[in-house]
C-alpha cells in the first residue's frame, strides 16, 4: 500500500474490475459446451457441428456452442407449434404471471446476466449493468402488463400470430431477446430464437431462467448457430412470423426468402442516424450526447448517432470540445468499472471498421483519434472523429457499426433537414437546440422512427422503436410493437373468400374480362373494330370517350398509346381502359412524390373535408358508377349496395382523419414521448378487380386519410370505373398528384411500381403470385408491403374491409422523445 | 475582465441533459482499494472544515481547528504509508465573530481561516455594512472570504448590478482569496447558475461556490456540472483558473469521490487540489475517517473511534 502516497499526488484511476467468477463458473458448468434448448430441455445433437465462442476483450475461447441445422430447427419449430394451443389458450393473467416471473428472475440474477453479457460481447460492464439488463427487466414487466390486458380494450378481437421465429444481433444480445420475446409471449405466441453466433450465452442463460420459472415447455426455444441456422428458421413452413434485427443486407435476404410465404415480417435494420446540432444548443451537453450516441457500446448500435450535422457557426467550438472530451475516454477491459469503451465484438468487425476509416482517410477525411493507445491484446478500436469528408464518401453514407463519427456542417434549418434525410436509412435522429420551436419543427421533418430531442439513445419498453425506409419496418415496444404479434380475429361471412393475412387464395370474380386486342401499327390505338363502348360515357349520348389514366391531377393518355377492351360477363365489349405502361407508372410516382409532402402537411380536418366531399360527390354520381358496375356483371341491387358501401367507407375515413391520434407514452423519466402516426409517403395500391369500386375506395381512402399520396392501380376490368373515378377526384378538391390512377394489366404495372425506389409502401390485393412478386421486388428500398387476398364480398362488412388495421398499415409510428425542465 | 454581456447571455444549460450526465457519472468511474484511500485523503485535504451555527462558541471553534490540524488518526495515516505527508484540511471556515479565535488556534500551521461575509447567508444587509464586514474579517486575519451575492440581481437579470457588487467585494478583499457564493438553490434555473457563474468570474472571483449551506437545496451534481463548465469556458476565454467549492449536503465519503470524479472529468486533475477545489462541509470528514480505517483494518469502522470535529 505504499503507493497511496503516489496516487494521492497523481490522482490517477486504478483498476476497478468486476468479478467475473460466478459467470465463468456458470459457463464451466457445461464442460462440453452448450446444446440447444428445445421443448423445455437441453439437447446435445450428436451430428450437429460445434463452434467456439470468444471473449472479445482477450480473444480467448469462452466455450463451444452448437451449430444447429435443419433437424434442430425442425425440432424447435415443432416444439413451439406443439406448445402453441396451450400457451395461447391461457388467460392473459396466466401469461402475465409468467412474464412477471421472468422480469423478477432477470432482476434476481441481474449481475450474472450483466457480467456474462460483458464477457461474451465485450461491452463495458457499466452498460450491461446500468442499461442493458435493467431495460431487459423493464421489457418483461411492461409486457407482463400487456399480457394481463390482452383480449380487452383495443386488444379485443385479436389473436396471436402463432409460431414466431426471432433472429437477433450481437450488439445488445439479451436486450434484443427481450424486445422480441416479451411481446411475442405476452400476445400468446410461441418462440424459436436464434441468437447471434458471436453472443449466444445470455440467451442460453435465459433458457435456464425459463426452466427456473417453470415456463411451459416449448413456449421458448433457442437454436444457436450462424446465418445458415437463421436461414433454415426463416424458410421453415411452420413459422408464422419472422422478427429480425440486424443488417439491411440480411434483412433483404429475409424479405426475399419469405416473399409469398404469407409469413408476417418485422425488420429492424441498419442506420446512419443524424445527430443535428443547432448553434443555440448547450454545446457541453451536446458533447456528452455525442459520447452517448457513438461511443456507447463501441458504436455498435444500429441507431448510433454516427453523422453529426452541426450549424456552421458552432462547428469549430464543437470539434474542439469533442476532441478534448475524447482524450478523457477510457478504452480497455470491459469488466473494469471505469471503462467507457470495451472491445469490438469480433475480428471481422474490427477489420471492417479499420478498412472503412482508412478509406475515409484516403477520400480526404481528417481522422482524429485520442493521443492514448488502445490495449494490444483483444479486439479494440479507439474513438474516432472524422471531419472534412465529402458527403458522398462511403464513410459518410454507410453504416460503420463502430466508434466512428463523421461531422458535416449546415447553414439553415431547411438544409439541416435536407442533409439529415439524405440517406437510405431512417432509424433514428437526435436534435440539439434550446429552441422548442426549432426542435418541434425539425423532429417531424426527419424521416426516422425515433427522434430524440436534446438526448440520444434513450429506450423504453413503452415506446416503439423501429425504422423508416431501408432501416426496416415494424416497431418494438409499446402498443405499436405489440400489434406485430397480433392479428384480428375475423369471422368470415358465409361463402366469402375471406382471406387471412396469407396471400394464398385467388379472387372470386364477377366474370368481366379484359381483352388484349390484336397488335396495331406502332403508336396507334389498338381499337378493335367490334368495340361498342355503350355506356362508356357519362351521358350515354354516344359521343366517343377516350379512356385515360389520371396522373398529377390530369387525365393523361397512356404513354404506350394502347387501349384495352373490357368485355362484360356476356362477352360483349362494355368499355375500354387505357393500357398503362412502365413510363406511366414512373410518371405517376413522380406526381405522387411532389404531392405527398403538401398533402401530409395539410390539417387532418382538411383531409377529412376532402374525403367527405368525395363521398358527397360519389353519392351524386351513383347512377354512373352503378352503370359501370352493372357492365362488369354486378346485378342492379349489388351495384347500388356497392356504391352505398363506398360512400359509407369514405365517411368512415373522413371521420377517422382527425381521430387516428398518436399517443403519449409513459416512459420512465421526465420527458414527453410522443408517438406520432405519420404517413408512409408514396404508396402504390393495387386494388382488387372485384368489387371494383368498393375495393378501390376501401384501399385508397385509408391511405388518403393518413396523409399518403397514392398510385392506385385499377387492375384488369376494374379499370372500367377509372373514368368516373377520376372525374370524381377532379371535382372533389383532391389536390393533383395525391391520387393517381393507372389502368391496364397488373402484371405489366406491378413490377415497375414494386421495384420503384421512390415508392415507400405497396398494398396489393391481387393474386397470391402477384403478392409474392411485390414482396420479392420490395427489397430495393425495403418498401413496406401489405399483401392480402382481398376479402371478396367481405369488403362490404366493416371488420374485413375497413378499420384501424388499415390505418396502421397506412402509417408508421415515429416516437419523439422530448425531455423538459429548465 | 470587463463585463461581457454577450458571453453571459450565450451561456445555456440544458437541465435534462445535465442531469443525465450527473446521474451517470458515478457509474462511469470507480476508485477502489488504495486508489480509494488516496482519493479520500485528497478529498479530505480539500475540505473547508466549517462551523456556521448559532450556537458556535470559542470552545467549539478551537476544537474544530484542532481537528483541521490533525484530521486523521496518526496510526491510520501510518498504515496508509502517509505518515510523512502533511494531511490537513484546506481551511477552517467560521463567522467573522470567530475569525480571531481560529487564527489563534491555527497559529504555526499554514492553515488559513475563511470567513463567511457580506450579510451571510442572505446578503441583504446594507452595502456599506457588507463591505465593512469584509474589511473587518481581513483585518482580523482571515485569508479567505466567502461572500454571498444578492440573488435579486440574478433573478431580475441585472447582470451589471451583480458584476458591480462582486467587483466591490473583491476590491474590499484586497489580497484575501475571494470565494463567491451563488446560493444556487435560490437562483431558479441552471441557466441562471451558468450566467451568474460567468458574471462572478468576470468580476474577479477566485472561487465560485454553490451554496451557503442554509438554502433548502445545496450542492447538487447538476449545479456542480454547470459551474464547472462555466469555469472551463472562462478559462478558455481568459486563461484564468477559477476554483470551485460545492458546499452543503456533502456528507459521505462516496459523495466526495463523486465530486472529485466530476472535477477530474470536466476540468482536469488540477481541480482535485485545494488551490482550485474545496468542499464546504462539516460531517464529511468523519465519514472519510471511517472509510480510511476500513481500508487499513478490513473492518467497518464506527464514528466513536475517531475524534470529534
Amino acid at each position: 500500500m505504499s503507493d497511496v502516497s503516489e496516487i494521492f499526488d497523481s490522482m490517477e484511476y486504478g483498476p476497478a474490475p468486476e468479478d467475473s467468477g460466478i459467470a465463468r463458473e456458470w459457463i464451466a458448468g457445461r464442460p462440453d459446451g452448450f446444446g440447444v434448448f428445445i421443448d423445455g430441455a437441453w439437447r446435445t445433437p450428436e451430428d450437429a457441428g460445434r463452434f467456439d465462442t470468444f471473449e472479445p476483450a482477450s480473444g480467448q475461447v469462452l466455450t463451444r456452442l452448437t451449430q444447429s441445422g435443419r433437424a434442430e430447427v425442425e425440432a424447435a419449430v415443432g416444439a413451439a407449434r406443439g406448445a402453441l394451443p396451450r400457451w395461447r389458450g391461457l388467460s392473459g393473467h396466466e401469461r402475465a404471471r409468467f412474464l412477471y416471473a421472468l422480469a423478477r428472475g432477470i432482476q434476481k440474477h441481474a449481475r450474472l446476466f450483466s457480467v456474462l453479457e460483458t464477457l461474451d460481447n465485450g461491452k463495458p460492464i457499466r452498460e450491461s449493468r446500468d442499461i442493458d439488463i435493467p431495460l431487459v427487466a423493464r421489457h418483461f414487466y411492461h409486457h407482463a402488463g400487456w399480457a394481463q390486458l390482452s383480449g380487452s380494450g383495443e386488444l379485443a378481437d385479436h389473436e396471436p400470430v402463432g409460431v414466431v421465429g426471432q433472429i437477433i444481433p450481437w450488439n445488445f444480445p439479451l436486450l434484443m431477446l427481450a424486445w422480441k420475446v416479451a411481446p411475442a409471449l405476452a400476445a400468446g405466441n410461441t418462440v424459436v430464437l436464434k441468437p447471434a453466433e458471436f453472443t449466444s450465452l445470455t440467451a442460453l442463460l435465459f433458457a435456464d431462467l425459463c426452466l427456473e420459472v417453470g415456463l411451459p415447455n416449448g413456449v421458448f426455444n433457442v437454436v444457436t448457430g450462424d446465418g445458415e441456422t437463421g436461414a433454415a428458421l426463416v424458410a421453415h413452413p411452420g413459422v408464422d412470423k419472422i422478427a429480425f434485427t440486424g443488417s439491411t443486407e440480411v434483412g433483404r435476404l429475409i424479405r426475399e426468402a419469405t416473399a409469398g410465404s404469407g409469413k408476417r415480417l418485422s425488420l429492424e435494420l441498419g442506420g446512419k442516424s443524424p445527430f443535428v446540432v443547432f448553434d443555440d444548443a448547450d454545446l457541453d451537453s451536446v458533447v456528452e450526447g455525442v459520447v452517448d450516441a457513438i461511443w456507447f457500446n463501441q458504436g455498435q448500435v444500429c441507431c448510433a448517432g454516427s453523422r453529426i450535422l452541426v450549424q456552421e457557426g458552432a462547428a469549430a467550438t464543437l470539434v474542439d470540445r469533442l476532441r478534448a472530451r475524447m482524450e478523457k475516454l477510457r478504452v480497455g477491459d470491459p469488466l473494469d468499472k471505469a471503462t467507457d469503451m470495451g472491445a469490438i465484438v469480433a475480428p471481422v468487425q474490427l477489420d471492417r471498421i479499420r478498412e472503412m476509416v482508412e478509406e475515409g482517410r484516403r477520400e480526404g477525411a481528417e481522422v482524429w483519434q485520442p493521443s492514448w493507445g488502445i490495449p494490444e491484446e483483444g479486439w479494440f478500436y479507439p474513438p474516432t472523429l472524422c471531419t472534412g469528408l465529402h458527403p458522398d464518401a462511403r464513410l459518410a453514407r454507410e453504416e460503420v457499426f463502430g466508434p466512428v463519427v463523421v461531422l458535416h456542417t449546415f447553414r439553415t434549418p431547411a438544409e439541416a433537414i435536407q442533409m439529415a434525410n439524405d440517406t437510405r436509412y431512417g432509424l433514428a435522429a437526435s436534435i440539439w437546440t434550446e429552441n422548442v420551436n426549432q426542435a418541434l419543427h425539425i423532429a417531424p421533418a426527419i424521416k426516422a422512427g425515433t427522434v430524440w430531442v436534446n438526448c440520444t439513445n434513450r429506450f423504453d419498453a413503452a415506446s416503439g422503436f423501429g425504422g423508416y425506409r431501408e432501416s426496416g419496418f415494424g416497431r418494438e415496444g409499446g402498443l405499436e410493437g405489440l400489434w406485430e404479434y397480433l392479428r384480428p380475429i375475423r369471422t368470415a361471412p358465409s361463402g366469402a373468400g375471406e382471406g387471412g393475412e396469407r396471400a394464398g387464395r385467388d379472387l372470386p370474380t364477377t366474370g368481366a374480362t379484359l381483352e388484349t386486342p390484336a397488335p396495331s401499327p406502332p403508336g396507334g390505338t389498338a381499337r378493335p373494330q367490334d368495340a361498342s363502348p355503350a355506356g362508356a360515357d357519362p351521358d350515354g349520348g354516344g359521343i366517343d370517350v377516350t379512356a385515360k389514366l389520371y396522373i398529377g391531377g390530369r387525365q393523361a393518355r397512356p404513354d404506350g398509346g394502347y387501349t384495352l377492351l373490357v368485355r362484360g360477363p356476356e362477352g360483349g365489349g362494355v368499355g375500354e381502359v387505357a393500357r398503362g405502361n412502365r413510363k406511366d407508372a414512373r410518371n405517376a410516382v413522380e406526381a405522387a412524390r411532389k404531392a405527398a409532402g403538401p398533402w401530409a402537411a395539410r390539417t387532418a380536418h382538411n383531409r377529412a373535408q376532402v374525403l367527405f366531399y368525395l363521398a358527397e360527390n360519389l353519392s351524386q354520381a351513383s347512377a354512373e358508377f352503378e352503370a359501370r358496375l352493372r357492365d362488369l356483371g354486378t346485378d342492379g341491387r349489388g351495384a347500388a349496395a356497392e356504391v352505398q358501401a363506398s360512400v359509407r367507407r369514405l365517411f368512415t375515413y373522413a371521420a377517422w382523419a382527425d381521430k387516428f391520434d398518436g399517443r403519449v407514452h409513459a416512459t420512465p423519466f421526465r420527458n414527453v414521448t410522443l408517438a406520432m402516426n405519420e404517413p408512409l409517403g408514396v404508396v402504390t395500391v393495387v386494388s382488387p378487380e372485384t368489387p371494383a369500386l368498393l375495393g378501390a375506395i376501401s384501399s385508397l381512402a385509408p391511405l388518403l386519410c393518413a396523409g399518403n399520396a397514392v398510385i392506385g392501380v385499377l387492375p384488369g376490368a376494374a379499370g372500367h370505373i377509372a373514368g368516373p373515378l377520376y372525374r370524381l377526384l377532379d371535382g372533389s378538391d383532391v389536390p393533383g398528384g395525391v391520387v393517381n390512377l393507372l389502368t391496364g394489366l397488373d402484371d405489366e404495372l406491378r413490377p415497375t411500381l414494386a421495384d420503384h425506389d421512390g415508392v415507400d409502401g405497396f398494398w396489393y390485393f391481387g393474386s397470391a403470385g402477384g403478392g409474392a412478386d411485390v414482396e420479392r421486388r420490395s427489397i430495393g428500398n425495403m418498401k413496406r408491403t401489405w399483401t392480402r387476398s382481398a376479402p371478396g364480398p367481405g369488403w362490404l362488412t366493416g371488420e374485413a374491409g375497413e378499420g384501424e388495421a388499415f390505418l396502421r398499415e397506412a402509417t408508421q409510428v415515429k416516437n419523439i422523445w422530448i425531455p423538459y425542465g429548465e | 475582465m470587463e463585463l461581457d454581456l454577450d458571453e453571459v447571455l450565450s451561456a445555456t444549460a440544458n437541465r435534462s441533459a445535465i442531469e443525465r450526465r450527473a446521474a451517470t457519472l458515478g457509474g462511469r468511474r470507480s476508485v477502489k482499494k488504495e486508489w480509494q484511500a488516496a482519493w479520500l485523503l485528497r478529498a479530505l485535504t480539500c475540505i473547508d472544515l466549517t462551523t456556521l451555527a448559532g450556537d458556535d462558541t470559542e470552545g467549539r471553534v478551537r476544537r474544530l481547528c484542532a481537528k483541521a490540524r490533525n484530521p486523521v488518526r496518526r496510526d491510520i495515516l501510518a498504515a496508509l504509508g502517509m505518515a510523512d505527508r502533511e494531511i490537513r484540511t484546506a481551511a477552517v471556515c467560521v463567522y467573522h465573530r470567530y475569525v480571531e479565535t481560529a487564527v489563534d488556534a491555527l497559529r504555526g500551521t499554514p492553515l488559513p481561516v475563511a470567513a463567511v461575509s457580506t450579510g451571510f447567508p442572505h446578503g441583504l444587509s446594507p452595502v456599506e455594512t457588507r463591505l465593512a464586514e469584509i474589511e473587518a474579517s481581513v483585518a482580523a486575519g482571515a485569508r479567505e472570504i466567502d461572500i454571498v451575492i444578492t440573488r435579486r440581481h440574478v433573478l431580475v437579470g441585472d447582470w451589471e448590478a451583480l458584476y458591480n457588487e462582486v467587483r466591490a467585494f473583491k476590491a474590499a478583499c484586497g489580497d484575501a482569496h475571494m470565494k463567491c457564493i451563488l446560493a444556487t438553490g435560490e437562483l431558479g434555473t441552471l441557466r441562471n447558475v451558468a450566467r451568474a457563474s460567468m458574471v462572478c468570474m468576470m468580476a474577479g472571483s477566485d472561487f465560485i461556490k454553490t451554496s451557503t449551506g442554509k438554502e433548502s437545496v445545496n450542492a447538487t451534481l447538476p449545479v456542480g456540472l454547470v459551474m464547472a463548465r462555466a469555469i472551463r469556458r472562462y478559462g478558455e476565454r481568459t486563461g484564468f483558473r477559477v476554483g470551485f467549492k460545492p458546499a452543503g449536503g456533502i456528507r459521505t465519503a462516496k459523495d466526495s469521490l463523486l465530486w472529485l470524479i466530476l472535477m477530474r472529468e470536466e476540468l482536469g486533475v488540477e481541480w482535485t487540489r485545494s488551490h482550485l477545489f474545496r468542499f464546504g462541509a462539516s460531517s464529511l470528514l468523519a465519514d472519510i475517517e471511517r472509510q480510511l480505517e476500513h481500508r487499513v483494518t478490513g473492518r467497518y469502522s464506527a464514528f466513536n473511534r475517531h475524534s470529534l470535529a
